[in-house]
């Protein structure tokens, strides 16, 4: 079909149109922030707009590092991404893989209760988790944020891996099992290294979920400050304290918080898509 | 190959690899368990036993200072949230007005934006990038620099009405504007479900749009019959994502207005009402049951959007790949 240029022309003009206005409007919150963030503690509480500060205050960055044990709290947000990494690499793989693969009694029943507990409300569980932590003592430590990550509690990730692990050709298996590789070895040796789009895929929501969890750090952690985590001093710093004179420190406590993960992102961005709709990308 | 095959036959070697090889074979089954154990363990002490506790805890009167078995009082707490609890109709109140308004409004701005970058026009990948990071700041974060942008007095939002001559609101401390503002946050991270309808759209198959257009299908035909059916399993499932979610909204309603819930309990959602009762009065029992009617609603709202869905989402060849 043919178009007229003319009606190409407005239509790609009003495209173009709705899309820079679109962009312009999400990023002036961040826009904002960053300048924010480079504001003078004087310039922050005049009732002007100031868009480009000046003077541009870089020393905000370096003070609220003396001002806040932020190496801390990145210190124990670290720890709980660094569990919720080890869960998503091996109990959940390991899982994925055997409900993909391994031909066990009852695999479909076990299959079913997985996907029904995507579909669980997480408030049925916070009141009598909290009471049982709080019986065997381990609130105001790492465990209860710990433990369920290690055991890889993430019916999301097994149910993104196995999707995967069903489009690895069926062939490929067989042909390793009868040259004699164990069902690990399969698992070690060729999903492993075939997976390497999910994996990144499930590696990127392990770390953006710790990375962001408030409610179980406030809940667990809230009273013991030497375990705080990057979301609990933000919220702090906001909360407490945050009259509006502290708006500058606030938005570059943010900014530390945005910066890993849009690297993160960055990296892994090809793999998102990929790793969670391609589970037929290796059929062909 | 086939020498070393024949070899294998008339020589079969018994080593500790292959020993064990035979064993792991043998046992496929019970390896199978072995795989699934962590997250059946974590199945039964994170979800299932709690879930149960749950539902027992809703029927006693457990309080900071219960010792031993909590008294066993029946219907009484949910007696109680039906006719004595004022914050359980406004919490419900509130919390159906935000996901009312921030769930399709998310939705349509991801679909429309979704549609547009496929027109795959030049510089695309930046617009997808401009659009999709907001949906990656934290929530904290995002939440946090939404307090000092709606800010009455510093914020951008109320400097930026100055300037085009419009009227200033309080956006966190009129009862009137907490919701809209929430409303606002939420709408910001509409990137991450215009990613997933963007890979939806991305996996249509061009061939169907060649033979529409063949038959003399304008631009709104394929987007009516042909884009809009085939994405129904997309935005089901973001549907159902933003339900579930929406009846839960917690963080940002906590950060930005305080477990008070705002000027006039405007802000008040229903998760901040069961946090309030569990970590603010220690009334566990009573919270429990406030907890158990939201899981029954979702459920229910689950069980009624996936029973209608099949007159409305169209699953075609998509389930080639289930069995």
């Amino acid at each position: 079909m043919i178009e007229d240029p003319r009606t190409k022309m407005v239509r790609y003009i009003t495209i173009y149109m709705i899309l820079t206005v679109g962009a312009i409007v999400m990023m002036v919150p961040l826009f904002w922030t960053v300048s924010t963030s480079l504001k003078t503690r004087d310039k922050i509480t005049i009732r002007r707009l100031e868009l480009i500060p000046d003077p541009i205050a870089w020393e905000n960055y370096p003070y609220l590092f003396e001002a806040r044990p932020i190496m801390q709290y990145t210190r124990n947000t670290m720890i709980i991404v660094a569990a919720s990494l080890f869960g998503a690499w091996v109990p959940c793989t390991l899982a994925g893989y055997a409900f993909a693969r391994i031909p066990f009694p009852g695999r479909n029943i076990f299959f079913g209760i997985l996907l029904a507990t995507m579909m669980l409300p997480y408030v049925v569980r916070l009141i009598p988790l909290f009471l049982f932590f709080d019986e065997i003592g381990w609130t105001r430590t790492f465990g209860p944020l710990i433990l369920p990550r290690l055991l890889g509690h993430n019916a999301f990730y097994i149910f993104l891996y196995r999707q995967f692990f069903r489009g690895i050709p069926e062939d490929i298996y067989d042909s390793a099992r009868i040259d004699g590789c164990s069902e690990f070895g399969v698992w070690w040796r060729i999903f492993m290294p075939m997976s390497r789009p999910v994996l990144a895929a499930v590696s990127i929501f392990a770390f953006s979920f710790a990375w962001n969890d408030f409610l179980n750090p406030l809940i667990y952690l809230g009273s013991n400050k030497e375990l705080w985590t990057l979301a609990l001093g933000l919220n702090a710093l906001q909360g407490f304290e945050g009259e509006d004179n502290s708006l500058n420190l606030i938005m570059v406590f943010s900014m530390l918080m945005i910066i890993p993960m849009l690297v993160v992102f960055y990296f892994g961005q090809k793999h998102l898509i990929s790793g969670v709709t391609a589970q037929g990308s290796l059929k062909g | 190959m086939q020498a070393s095959l024949k070899s294998k036959h008339t020589q079969p070697e018994v080593t500790w690899k292959s020993r064990f090889q035979e064993w792991w074979f043998r046992n496929r089954a019970l390896i199978g368990f072995a795989f699934i154990f962590p997250w059946f363990a974590g199945f039964i002490i994170f979800d299932a036993a709690p879930f149960i506790y749950n539902l027992y805890l809703s029927f006693t009167d457990y309080q900071i200072g219960t010792v031993g078995t909590p008294p066993w009082i029946g219907f009484e707490n949910y007696i109680e949230i039906f006719t004595d609890d004022k914050l359980f109709g406004k919490s419900m109140y509130n919390t159906v007005y935000y996901l009312g308004f921030s769930v399709p409004l998310r939705l349509i701005f991801a679909f429309l934006i979704a549609l547009i970058l496929n027109l795959r026009v030049r510089g695309m990948e930046l617009y997808r990038t401009l659009f999709y990071v907001p949906s990656v700041v934290p929530l904290v974060a995002a939440t946090v620099i939404f307090a000092g942008f709606l800010n009455t007095r510093y914020g951008f939002l109320n400097q930026f009405l100055v300037l085009i001559g419009a009227t200033p609101v309080r956006w966190l401390s009129s009862p009137d504007a907490i919701k809209p503002s929430l409303i606002l946050l939420s709408l910001w991270g509409f990137g991450g479900q215009m990613i997933i309808f963007l890979a939806g759209l991305q996996s249509i198959p061009g061939d169907l749009y060649e033979a529409a257009a063949i038959d003399g299908g304008t631009g709104w035909h394929r987007l009516l019959y042909i884009t809009v059916p085939l994405m129904t399993p997309t935005i089901f499932f973001n549907l159902l994502l933003g339900l579930i979610g929406g009846f839960q909204v917690f963080e940002q309603v906590f950060i930005l207005i305080g477990t008070n819930g705002g000027p006039l309990q405007a802000g008040l959602v229903y998760m901040l009402h069961v946090y309030n009762k569990a970590f603010r009065d220690f009334e566990f029992g009573y919270s429990a049951a406030l907890s158990v009617i939201l899981f029954l609603i979702i459920f229910v709202l689950t069980l009624m959007l996936v029973y209608t869905s099949n007159r409305w989402v169209f699953y075609g060849d998509a389930q080639d790949d289930e069995n």
